[in-house]
């Protein structure tokens, strides 16, 4: 890899321990992809939830912590993903004080290297999107695949060490979705039905990523006559990125990237398929069905926006959650404030359901709070938490933000 | 008789072991129970096999960034597979490769690497030279 001199000096140790472990890192991960040199970041935003980081990840980041405050410093603004407990309410969820310690001692040693604790993944909602040709290092991959795709930036899925060594040294290796013969469309599907709400462009994006299957394919979509919102646009891609891996989708006429097929395929464009309907609905049929008893709904992955949240609150007005049924909400600290002011907060936990801050039920020991709880029949509107939490010991059912509602006041699947 | 596969160049330290082999994916996240070790999500064809000290042979890492950190907190208590080959692996899974000091290499250039070896194969990894030998079956 071909490094500027000032790179070389941080790989030499001249400028301090973090920024040696930072360039020593990149150089092993580019030399894996073949990366040429190092690209500028305008940002890194990083995952590092407790449950994942754990107590040597707690340990790791404390030692760069450690280190003398010129040199410990990220090079560019950084910013974090969801904290796994929200240390407001954790014990009323059974997490331990173990839990809160490990994220105390995050949250600290990542102030000490100056990234701001923004705690979201919707910060392309709240905090500062990145614009078409901004390089970023962004650690979410419903953040990536959001900013890749509706926002035409280029960031690759970077893994929490890896967005660290990016916010550092204010770079990371030129790989992957930094170049653009990288962006280029490698499956085609055209759409025979109109996503109508959060939960069908979920269904749709879980689709695409299942049928791409890997971090190097490039789905373009055609047959969209609906240009989705932001929350839409949000689901869509999470759902994608959770089923597929995949980091980047274009919708041909709406996504920056592509005004037509034509300007995201390299020759003659990849031989199309259909998703009807029926397709649709198979892959929602993995995932519950009417009548099933609930022991906890779930509104997260990706946080809510404001916009959400006052959804929520209105489908819940003078409703009350079933006593045998839990509610939770995760939204972002910004989105929460805003949600206080304006009584949202107050009128979605009137019902019973709780609103947690800066977290996501996924990142926030699913299994543990499930087994503390007796929570295994789960609905969601997400398609990306259905997908995730099979794994957690969950028996996960989908449906719209509607019917969620209506069922945790039921009890049952409705 | 051995055989050796050629691969693109990988991350971590030369190792050898059993290969545990699926025609399926891997996430840190969705897939392990990694306190136990085990393989936990009930769709995934490994459910219920321990991964530790195995060669794990798989098509490709999906899901979450999350398993970059994990695999540094499964290496701390010496609870990983020994080494992770790929047909393709996603930039997370090598990022956090890179962290744990765990070997891990993707593309082979005889094919699908999941019909290559065989569970129960000995295997040797050799990241820097992007080769992979099959010792016995």
């Amino acid at each position: 890899m071909e490094l500027s001199e000032e790179e070389k000096a941080m790989l030499a140790g001249e400028m301090g321990e973090p920024k040696r472990w930072a360039m020593d890192h990149m150089v092993k991960v580019g030399a894996m992809f073949d990366a040429a040199d190092l690209v500028p970041v305008s940002q890194a935003h990083m995952m590092a939830d407790p449950e994942s980081v754990g107590e040597a990840g707690v340990v790791f980041l404390e030692s760069l912590a450690s280190h003398p405050e010129k040199e410990r410093r990220v090079a560019v603004p950084m910013i974090t993903d969801p904290r796994g407990v929200d240390l407001e309410y954790y014990r009323p969820l059974g997490q331990t004080e173990v839990m809160a310690d490990l994220d105390r001692r995050t949250i600290t040693a990542c102030e000490k290297l100056g990234i701001l604790m923004t705690n979201t993944c919707i910060n392309y909602q709240t905090i500062m999107p990145p614009v078409q040709g901004d390089h970023v290092a962004f650690g979410d991959t419903g953040v990536v695949i959001y900013c890749n795709s509706a926002l035409g930036a280029y960031s690759n899925f970077e893994g929490g060490p890896s967005a660290l060594a990016a916010g550092l040294t204010g770079r990371t290796p030129r790989y992957g979705l930094h170049l653009d013969e990288n962006r280029i469309a490698t499956k085609r599907f055209t759409v025979t039905h109109q996503p109508r709400e959060l939960t069908e462009w979920g269904v749709l994006g879980g689709l695409v990523g299942r049928l791409s299957g890997s971090y190097w394919e490039v789905p373009v979509i055609e047959g969209l006559e609906v240009v989705p919102t932001s929350d839409e646009m949000k689901h869509l891609g999470a759902a994608m990125a959770s089923f597929g891996s995949t980091p980047l989708f274009h919708l041909v006429g709406i996504t920056p990237e592509a005004p037509t097929l034509d300007d995201v395929c390299r020759g003659a464009p990849p031989q199309a398929q259909k998703i009807t309907k029926a397709d649709l609905d198979a892959l929602r049929g993995d995932f519950g069905g009417k009548g099933d008893k609930l022991d906890i709904v779930v509104f997260a992955a990706p946080q809510l926006s404001l916009l959400e949240m006052s959804s929520v609150a209105d489908l819940l007005d003078g409703k009350h959650v079933h006593d045998d049924t839990a509610m939770i909400v995760c939204t972002s600290p910004s989105v929460v404030a805003d949600c206080d002011r304006m009584g949202i907060t107050t009128r979605i936990e009137a019902s019973g359901a709780k609103v947690l801050r800066g977290t996501c039920f996924y990142n926030q020991y699913a299994r543990e709070i499930g087994e503390a709880n007796g929570w295994k029949r789960l609905l969601s509107n997400s398609t990306k938490i259905v997908n995730i939490l099979g794994g957690y010991g969950y028996q996960p059912a989908l449906a719209s933000m509607e019917e969620c509602v209506a069922s945790a006041v039921a009890g049952e699947i409705v | 008789m051995t055989t050796e596969l050629k691969c693109h160049k990988g991350i971590g330290p030369q190792v050898q072991g059993e290969a545990l082999v699926a025609d399926d994916n891997f996430s840190a996240r969705y897939d392990l129970d990694r306190i136990k070790g085990v393989f936990s999500r009930p769709q995934h064809k490994l459910v219920g096999q321990s991964y530790v000290d195995k060669i794990l042979v798989m098509n490709t890492s999906k899901g979450g960034v999350a398993s970059a950190w994990m695999l540094h907190e499964m290496k701390s208590r010496g609870l990983t597979p020994k080494a992770i080959l790929f047909n393709s692996a996603n930039t997370i899974l090598a990022q956090g490769a890179a962290l744990a000091d765990l070997a891990m290499c993707d593309r082979f250039e005889d094919g699908d690497v999941t019909q290559l070896i065989k569970t129960g194969d000995i295997v040797t990894v050799s990241p820097d030279e992007g080769r992979v030998t099959i010792e016995s079956r």
